[in-house]
């Protein structure tokens, strides 16, 4: 069981999952499974698990990427608990504290047994499994992991922080100003989204997905949407599929311009913030005008799209693109020589390749450190499969290399833009194909947003209600990464790299 | 009497327009972000907003804590009050050299950073510790620059400076020039700004005067940052009365040299707001370890000067 072929010839193939096949296994093949991730054979994509009233299960996604194939593979757990696969791959260890929280079931053997979403303040345990009447904690209820030595000190940030972003808590370790080790502790804003998500219809799952986080909204409203068709084998307009493209093609461009700009901004260059953010402004405002959302939230709905791009909105997106390119080559330049923004960026928070590829980071996280991994070229999906783009890959896995992946992927989105608008199939679009599911069945999506691959997964029940819908951002694997990437810089630099990583908490905490 | 008068009217001139020189920076800065910005008038509003608000104390915080606010703010308005601002050869301003102004200026930082240790948080000791890691380096700085302009006017006062500086015997030199750069580069250190510090930031993490003062509340931090004002307009006019020194009135000349005075330090301040606040737009700020470097260039700059002077008095 030494390869993914050999594993899945004695795994239990299950039916009605698509796109990719799903397999039922036993526990010594569950671990089998867990070993080969570190082996470079293939990537963890995601693990979850699935409480009443369904059978308790854990799932477990791998992404075989060389040869663009996903795999999901399902555990049944009658007893609560399943073999840990944390020690094999470490970064299924955030994934499983997780499942453990919220439905119960325990990872056996795991290298880390603390809650990790769970921070004691629900009045229950495991709100989608059991749901046991538990104790509330008190808040500073956690043991961080010790760093111990002279001349050592911590220094605790957040979970409120002095700006106006998303609530986390940090804990470093320092020795002066070089950080020793830092430690996340996150879950602060857990919405309960898979509890809210069990039992909804499709409207309002959709509505849910699309809220995970705020700033991903159209990659998870198609994450959701794909794998929805998939399950339900609905066909989509190519108009549809086309106008899908051109609205997570704008939100790439708005959050990308933004994280430049917030760079730059940490930096203190209070000045290439504020023309980077009216370049994000000027797409919003273009998003709002052609699709009547600034963010396009609820824009993408299952079987289609909620409205039709007319002849002004598609002028307006090209007047936008032709706007957009001379102003942001010159700004490009600007940053590119202004030693002062580079001394602070260039070998700044250093992300090793083998880390990159072992925590299977996407977006331009894992593309900054050589990771050749965009879910829009593998596994692929319609319309990027008839569309020329490239996948920028950098070295050097610093703050420098994560801006100048975002700056290459803007200069392809402008691209793209252009593209899908001149091959644009012709309207009217035609109302968005109905989800009629007859029996239980279930799909599975990866979307590329602007922070990496989302990852979905649902399964339906006859009548087209949500039995369990799992969503995993991209960040359940760049937050690792930040702690091992700031070890050894210094204090100072810590809000530079964050910020060129910009994980999602909402996202990550559900 | 009247020079009296004369000397308690520049104490309350600076008193009353460093929170507009502070205003004046930020609408620039604003103006060239193309934001519209607060009005000038808004530190006024948030030092009075802050006088009337219930002043919060740590637990943990001794008599020290409480007191170094009016320490650091008298230290400072002291300083502030013998620099020439419209006039020289005030009364005051043979009492303290420039020598003084710096210890007075030194012993500022140093109750601050008591302050920001007082606590006891992680991030009070973050920028005390910073701001100890800078100081070593611009005093020192600042001292050369001080040899520099003593050994050319031959004194250390600074009205018999300014009085030098406007005579004609100074003519070219590059002593000056190097210790006005040198100057330059201590203020924007010594006063938090880019790119040594960031006055606006929201980062806990890269503050350093903003650090040391994140525990104080209420008038505490009025006074503090009062005293922030009014260490930048110090800096700005001893950087004008120095360097520009021109429309400057001497004490006993009567009102209408006072009233020329006057407006040409209002010109000279609004000028060294618009530079400041220009020069801090168009660079980022530099990395932690890179200040020591950036102060090293200035000390070199100020001993250089020194040197130069010694090597012969026309360079």
């Amino acid at each position: 069981m030494d390869t993914l072929d050999a594993l899945l010839r004695e795994a239990r193939p299950l039916p009605g999952h698509r796109p990719w096949p799903r397999y039922a296994v036993t526990a010594d093949q569950w671990r089998a499974a867990g070993a080969l991730p570190a082996r470079g054979d293939c990537t963890l994509v995601s693990l979850w698990g699935q409480g009443a009233p369904l059978t308790p299960a854990v799932h477990l996604a791998l992404h075989e990427e060389a040869r663009g194939r996903l795999v999901v593979l399902s555990l049944d757990c009658p007893a609560g608990r399943f073999p840990s696969l944390a020690a094999a791959c470490p970064p299924a260890a955030r994934l499983e504290r997780a499942v453990h929280d919220l439905f119960g079931l325990a990872p056996q053997g795991a290298p880390d047994a603390r809650p990790w979403l769970d921070h004691g303040r629900w009045g229950i345990s495991a709100p989608l499994g059991a749901r046991e009447p538990a104790a509330r904690r008190p808040a500073n209820d956690y043991a961080f992991l010790p760093a111990e030595g002279e001349s050592l000190h911590q220094i605790p940030v957040g979970p409120v922080h002095a700006g106006i972003i998303e609530p986390g808590h940090f804990r470093f370790t320092a020795n002066g100003e070089t950080v020793v080790r830092l430690e996340e502790r996150l879950g602060y804003v857990h919405k309960g989204i898979d509890g809210l998500l069990a039992g909804a219809g499709l409207a309002q799952a959709a509505r849910l997905a699309g809220r995970v986080s705020g700033d991903s909204t159209v990659a998870y409203a198609l994450a959701f949407a794909q794998a929805v068709e998939a399950a339900s084998g609905a066909a989509v307009a190519p108009r549809a599929v086309w106008l899908r493209a051109l609205m997570a093609e704008l939100e790439r461009l708005a959050n990308h311009f933004g994280d430049i700009g917030a760079v730059c901004n940490d930096a203190a260059f209070a000045i290439m913030h504020a023309n980077w953010s009216m370049l994000r402004e000027q797409v919003l405002r273009a998003a709002a005008a052609c699709f009547g959302h600034r963010l396009m939230m609820d824009c993408i709905v299952p079987g289609g799209v909620a409205g039709d791009l007319d002849a002004a909105g598609a002028t307006r997106l090209r007047e936008l693109v032709a706007a957009l390119r001379p102003r942001f080559l010159e700004l490009v330049d600007v940053n590119d020589n202004s030693p002062s923004l580079l001394e602070r960026t260039v070998g700044t928070g250093i992300l090793k390749p083998e880390l990159a590829r072992r925590f299977g980071a996407g977006g331009f996280v894992g593309r900054a450190s050589r990771r050749e991994m965009d879910a829009r070229k593998r596994p692929g999906y319609a319309p990027y499969d008839e569309l020329a783009f490239e996948m920028p890959v950098l070295n050097s896995g610093d703050v420098n290399a994560r801006l100048w992946v975002r700056v290459q992927e803007v200069r392809h989105s402008l691209a793209l833009i252009e593209q899908l608008l001149a091959s644009l199939p012709p309207g009217p679009l035609p109302p968005a194909t109905p989800i009629a599911v007859s029996a239980p069945a279930e799909g599975a999506a990866l979307v590329e947003g602007f922070r990496g691959d989302v990852f979905a997964w649902v399964r339906l029940e006859a009548g087209g209600r949500v039995a369990r819908c799992h969503l995993r951002d991209p960040s359940w694997f760049q937050w690792p990464l930040l702690e091992a990437v700031i070890e050894g810089n210094i204090v100072a630099d810590f809000p530079l790299c964050n910020k060129s990583f910009n994980c999602s908490y909402s996202g990550h905490d559900l | 009497m009247n020079a009296l008068l004369v000397q308690g009217s520049q104490m309350l001139l600076v008193l009353a327009l460093a929170p507009l020189l502070t205003g004046w920076v930020r609408k620039v800065k604003a103006r060239l972000l193309r934001r519209r910005g607060a009005s000038v008038w808004q530190p006024y509003r948030d030092l009075l907003r802050l006088l009337r608000k219930e002043a919060v104390v740590a637990d943990s915080a001794s008599w020290l804590f409480r007191v170094a606010p009016y320490l650091i703010f008298s230290a400072i308005w002291v300083a502030a009050a013998l620099v020439p601002t419209f006039a020289i050869n005030l009364i005051f301003s043979w009492s303290a050299d420039l020598i003084a102004i710096v210890a007075l200026l030194g012993s500022a930082r140093f109750f601050l950073a008591l302050a920001g240790l007082d606590v006891g948080t992680s991030f009070g000791g973050i920028g005390a510790s910073r701001e100890m890691m800078i100081a070593p380096l611009a005093e020192p700085a600042m001292i050369m620059i001080v040899f520099t302009l003593s050994l050319l006017a031959g004194s250390t006062q600074l009205s018999s400076i300014v009085a030098y500086m406007i005579g004609p015997e100074v003519g070219l030199r590059i002593s000056v020039a190097m210790s006005l750069v040198a100057l330059v580069m201590v203020a924007l250190a010594e006063n938090a700004r880019i790119p040594v510090d960031n006055p606006a930031t929201h980062l806990e993490l890269t503050m350093v005067h903003e650090a040391m003062v994140l525990e104080y509340s209420g008038r505490h931090l009025a006074m503090i940052e009062a005293a922030a004002s009014l260490k930048l307009l110090l800096y700005v006019s001893l950087i004008a009365a120095i360097f520009t020194p021109w429309g400057m009135a001497a004490a006993g000349q009567g009102l209408g040299h006072y009233l020329v005075g006057g407006v040409a330090y209002l010109g000279k301040l609004a000028a060294g707001g618009f530079l400041l606040a220009l020069f801090e737009t168009s660079i980022a700020k530099m990395r932690v370890f890179r200040v020591s470097q950036f102060l090293s260039a200035a000390l070199m700059l100020g001993l250089l000067a020194v040197l130069l002077l010694f090597v012969s008095r026309n360079l």
